[in-house]
């Protein structure tokens, strides 16, 4: 129903790519199409490392695995590589140390971040491997925004399990590359809903809008379940210098490591693709026949219904890579320009923000940055 | 050592209205199925297999229990509120809640006392014509537009009824009766059926 509104208006919706698994691998059975995977999976047929890449690293015997811990900060020696990593034993509250001749970094990206900047020392006084100064800008989040139809096609569908797999079956990736748009960059649309398992607040926007009580409202709130289709933009922002994140000088955890301090403004930029998504996501509900339910000011705060910045949680950038270590923290391997034995593989070494989603990327560039730090390590140059 | 799902955990999941990320994020909403299990644990560790209330006195638990099931009442094939468990819900949640307790505390006060100023009577006590002429009033937002003085008593109702759908529809009386039939197990998926045309 929305693919052929899209047809219509000709936005590209295509059959998203997930990582779940159709067929057996390496002992993890397919899904099951019990649409319970924001719970984690039991089967491990939806990837998540825990479940797929830790096991079998376990099992060569060579890795060791250490929990109930928090990386306090990652120690240099005199020669400038970093020599050990300290951290706090949650249980016992004291402070351990790890000696490698590597280390990577892999906490998430403003996790990682925040390790660096909190890893001074007379080398490095404004944290580790940010000699550039770099380390805790560039950060950029997801650009967000939401709308949602009614269709009242939907009610006169019958009881039916409509989860199939999880997570996205269609999406509408970027189509509007090949023309001049008003913003640059671009966004994709998730969407979804229907017969969805009811949760909390489900029928808040019934009740508000029928009110009353009793029979009427009761059969109401079913005649209205499985009606409404909610679409998401989620689209590439470009960083600016008054959004990155330091380290706060005044907060610590329950651990005693300075915390985070996150500065956030959207750009014009952003702005406008989000009243770009509003305009599309109407645009489609009206074409497949549906109400558009949604209002959003083009003044405010949330301006054409952008997210918070932070909101969509799929921030990157922070340490990002380059070849000029004047303007970079890693060269094109995650390597950090300053300290040759440290690598950095999470989000925080992309350039640019991918709209969201960047977890296969991560995995193929750890992939690369692991193997070029095999062979130098074999070579002799960590 | 795994860690129980605390009150507080539960409160504080459910209290975020928006699912983050992206529109497919279910957590928040799944909570609610975790406030009726301990409700349900409650029942089968005590010897009476009653839920004590956490928050709600003996007049306004009955209070409570009334009003709910007058807003989501039973029909000739499903339960009501009550069987569904919506005032233990709504008791659970306001006992770790001071922003519930307010409104719906409140509220409750605030309906006894326009019955007995009205009546002469507490809600309870009313008589049924009385019960569904005050309700009448508080449950449409319009009639405090005519009437400043309803005002609180229709914030505390749409507070109320949303509640009491949340309690419902979350449980397995609720799900049934919308006729969900998801969170199985298949091997294979085969599709839905066509959207009617028209």
């Amino acid at each position: 129903m929305v693919k052929r509104a899209c047809d219509k208006l000709g936005v590209l919706c295509v059959p998203s790519r997930l990582a779940i698994l159709t067929q057996p691998l390496n002992g993890r059975p397919p899904c099951h199409y019990c649409d319970q995977c924001g719970r984690g999976c039991k089967t491990a047929s939806n990837f998540s490392s825990s479940q797929v890449l830790i096991p079998p690293a376990l099992a060569t015997s060579r890795l060791t695995l250490i929990t109930h811990a928090m990386a306090r900060e990652i120690l240099v020696g005199q020669d400038g590589k970093a020599v050990a990593v300290s951290y706090i034993d949650k249980r016992t509250r004291n402070e351990q140390q790890v000696r490698a001749r590597a280390f990577v970094v892999a906490a998430s990206t403003c996790e990682s971040t925040r390790l660096l900047l909190n890893s001074k020392s007379r080398l490095f006084p404004n944290g580790l491997a940010n000699s550039s100064g770099v380390v805790g800008r560039f950060l950029v989040d997801s650009v967000g925004s939401d709308g949602a139809g009614y269709f009242p096609q939907l009610e006169r569908m019958p009881a039916h399990n409509h989860d199939g797999v999880g997570g996205l079956h269609l999406y509408m990736p970027w189509w509007k590359f090949d023309r001049k748009n008003e913003f640059l960059r671009g966004y994709h649309i998730e969407f979804g809903g229907g017969r969805s398992l009811p949760g909390v607040g489900q029928f808040h926007g019934v009740c508000e809008h029928s009110e009353g009580y009793g029979l009427s409202l009761k059969e109401k709130c079913r005649q209205m379940y499985g009606t409404r289709i909610g679409f998401s933009g989620r689209g590439e922002m470009i960083a600016n210098d008054q959004t990155y994140c330091d380290i706060d000088p005044n907060v610590v955890d329950r651990w005693g490591i300075p915390a985070l301090r996150f500065h956030f403004k959207w750009g014009e930029n952003e702005i406008k693709m989000a009243k770009d998504m509003q305009e599309t996501f109407r645009a489609i509900v009206e074409a497949a026949g549906g109400t558009y339910v949604t209002r959003t000011e083009a003044s405010g705060e949330n301006r054409y219904g952008i997210s918070e910045g932070g909101e969509i949680i799929h921030e990157v950038g922070t340490v990002r890579m380059g070849k000029n270590p004047r303007t970079s923290a890693l060269n094109g391997f995650c390597q950090a320009h300053d300290v040759k034995n440290l690598f950095v593989t999470d989000g925080a070494c992309f350039v640019s923000n991918p709209d969201k989603n960047p977890t296969l990327t991560i995995t193929a560039i750890s992939w690369r940055a692991s193997e070029y730090l095999l062979e130098q390590a074999k070579s002799g140059n960590l | 050592m795994e860690r129980v799902i605390s009150r507080r955990d539960i409160l504080k999941t459910l209290a975020v209205s928006v699912p983050a990320g992206s529109v497919l994020s279910l957590i928040p909403l799944q909570a609610g199925q975790h406030a009726h299990e301990m409700v349900k644990q409650e029942k089968r560790a005590l010897p009476t297999g009653q839920y004590s209330p956490k928050y709600f006195n003996a007049h306004e638990c009955a209070t409570l229990r009334s009003l709910c099931q007058t807003i989501i009442p039973p029909d000739d094939q499903t339960g009501g509120a009550i069987e569904a468990g919506a005032p233990e819900f709504i008791d659970l949640l306001t006992s770790e809640n001071e922003e519930y307790q307010r409104r719906l505390g409140g509220g409750l006060i605030w309906l006894d006392a326009t019955c007995s100023q009205r009546y002469g009577k507490l809600y309870l006590d009313c008589a049924p014509g009385q019960q569904k002429e005050i309700l009448d009033l508080i449950s449409y937002r319009r009639n405090a537009e005519s009437n400043p003085g309803l005002q609180t008593g229709v914030q505390f109702f749409g507070f109320l009824r949303r509640l009491t759908a949340d309690g419902f529809f979350t449980n397995e009386i609720g799900i049934k009766y919308l006729g969900y039939r998801g969170n199985d197990y298949l091997a294979e998926f085969p599709g839905c059926p066509p959207v009617p045309e028209g």
